[in-house]
């Protein structure tokens, strides 16, 4: 059977941040620097893996517990809620949101992160969701710091979570970095600068959410994904043919 | 004035930085966290075909291999089923065949490995038959929006030869980059170049 509305709409390459960006120096030698072959999709892109119940644990996504030896992590504790849609604005449900971040000094359990601010010794600092029926995730944890890079001198990443979501098709595999309303760090940062559109970067900055506050508890901050939208072929070929 | 479009932006891409393993692969970064790390097993243990090991390295514009990336991996079954709802076919797919896999590149020398099977020619558009290939996602500190690639296997010369997706690559020496070469039987080397005269085809898809 055919299943015509399985398509893709196009990816808007000037919303998304160029390969190459002067200021973000890594980016030089690690970007492209011929045109991307523009394909049209087949199975092999609007199909992607699959995961369910079974392939995560029930304290995978609560970033306070899964990794506490014996106490409770350092900082200020915070609920990251929201929702997975597509560009249609439907919910994309049973897909796997995957988080990442420093600690509340902004050191990573990272063998390669050297930042004299020390490791806490109840935080892994990573997580994971499936998300329910209506495209909604959480995840409870506490919130990360600011830290320096090697870029300029004195660069400073604004406190921000790393999340990675799949979708049902492998192109529409996407990586990004949520950050917290109010950070002053965030406009002078040359990774959220890649992006540019103003607009594009205030979609990657969470608010705060005192409805989602569990009061005497934990703050809360509300993330929303979006992911490509599936077109609904009207008079076109169709994927596989007649 | 018209009305107004109302979809939705895609989330704007960000760099998965250096401390990916952290979130994707922190086993293989060195802690234990999960109690299943996702991505190790592609094709699971009844899987028909060819049992093969793929390796590589990613090198970057200087030709520095790359020691920080994560790859991911989506393939068909050694029939050319994908385990996936929009295949017609899905419901034949073996039991455990995941068809996803996700490895790191080793810290100290950038080479990556991934066990799998070979995969099955895929029905492309058109009913044009692809040859068998794996879709690579590649993500590292540097890399602003993940690069979509194929890997094509170099003993389908003739398949290869008639595919439509390495055929619509103009310049036809660049078809190479995207054909692993059979260094032993089961054994597939394939290289990826950022930049450069052999820089990899990447696609917009």
């Amino acid at each position: 059977m055919n299943r015509p509305t399985d398509e893709f709409f196009q990816r808007d390459r000037t919303w998304h941040p160029p390969a190459y960006a002067r200021d973000y120096k890594t980016s030089v030698a690690r970007s492209p620097s011929l045109p991307l072959l523009s394909l049209q999709q087949s199975l092999s892109e609007v199909t992607g893996p699959t995961f369910g119940p079974r392939d995560i644990g029930p304290l995978d996504h609560d970033l306070i517990r899964n990794y506490a030896h014996g106490g409770e992590p350092v900082g200020e504790r915070i609920i990251v809620h929201g929702r997975v849609l597509d560009e249609n604005a439907r919910p994309v449900p049973n897909t796997l949101v995957e988080v990442w971040q420093a600690n509340a000094g902004g050191r990573y359990r990272h063998k390669k992160d050297t930042y004299l601010a020390p490791i806490d010794p109840n935080f892994g600092g990573c997580g994971r969701a499936l998300t329910d029926a209506e495209g909604r995730y959480f995840f409870r944890t506490v919130k990360p710091g600011a830290y320096p890079w090697r870029n300029w001198v004195n660069n400073w990443r604004p406190a921000h979570i790393h999340v990675s979501v799949f979708g049902s098709g492998f192109i529409q595999r996407l990586i990004t970095q949520m950050y917290f309303e109010g950070d002053p760090l965030i406009h002078r940062c040359p990774i959220v600068t890649t992006i540019p559109d103003a607009r594009a970067i205030d979609s990657l900055i969470a608010p705060l959410d005192m409805n989602a506050a569990v009061p005497l508890d934990c703050l809360a901050y509300k993330f929303d994904i979006v992911l490509r939208g599936r077109r609904s072929t009207l008079f076109e070929n169709r994927l596989e043919g007649n | 004035m018209v009305q107004p479009l109302d979809y939705l932006k895609e989330t704007p891409s960000q760099t998965a930085g250096p401390y990916v393993h952290i979130g994707l692969a922190p086993g293989a970064a060195g802690f234990e966290i999960f109690e299943t790390e996702l991505g190790r097993d592609i094709a699971g243990p009844n899987a028909a075909g060819e049992r093969i090991e793929i390796e590589g390295t990613v090198f970057d514009g200087t030709g520095a291999p790359m020691k920080d990336v994560l790859i991911e991996t989506w393939q068909a079954n050694a029939a050319g089923i994908h385990p996936h709802p929009a295949d017609p076919r899905a419901a034949e797919v073996e039991d455990g065949f995941r068809g996803w896999g996700r490895v790191i590149s080793d810290f100290d020398t950038g080479r990556w490995s991934v066990a799998t099977v070979k995969p099955g020619a895929v029905k492309g558009r058109s009913n044009r038959m692809m040859a068998p290939h794996l879709s690579l996602w590649i993500v590292a500190r540097g890399i602003n929006v993940g690069l979509q690639t194929r890997m094509y296997f170099g003993d389908e010369t003739e398949a290869n030869a008639a595919d439509p997706v390495l055929n619509l690559i103009e310049q036809a020496h660049r078809r190479a980059t995207l054909i692993a070469e059979r260094t032993a039987p089961g054994r597939y080397r394939f290289d990826i170049h950022l930049q450069g005269d052999r820089e990899t085809v990447f696609f917009d898809i």
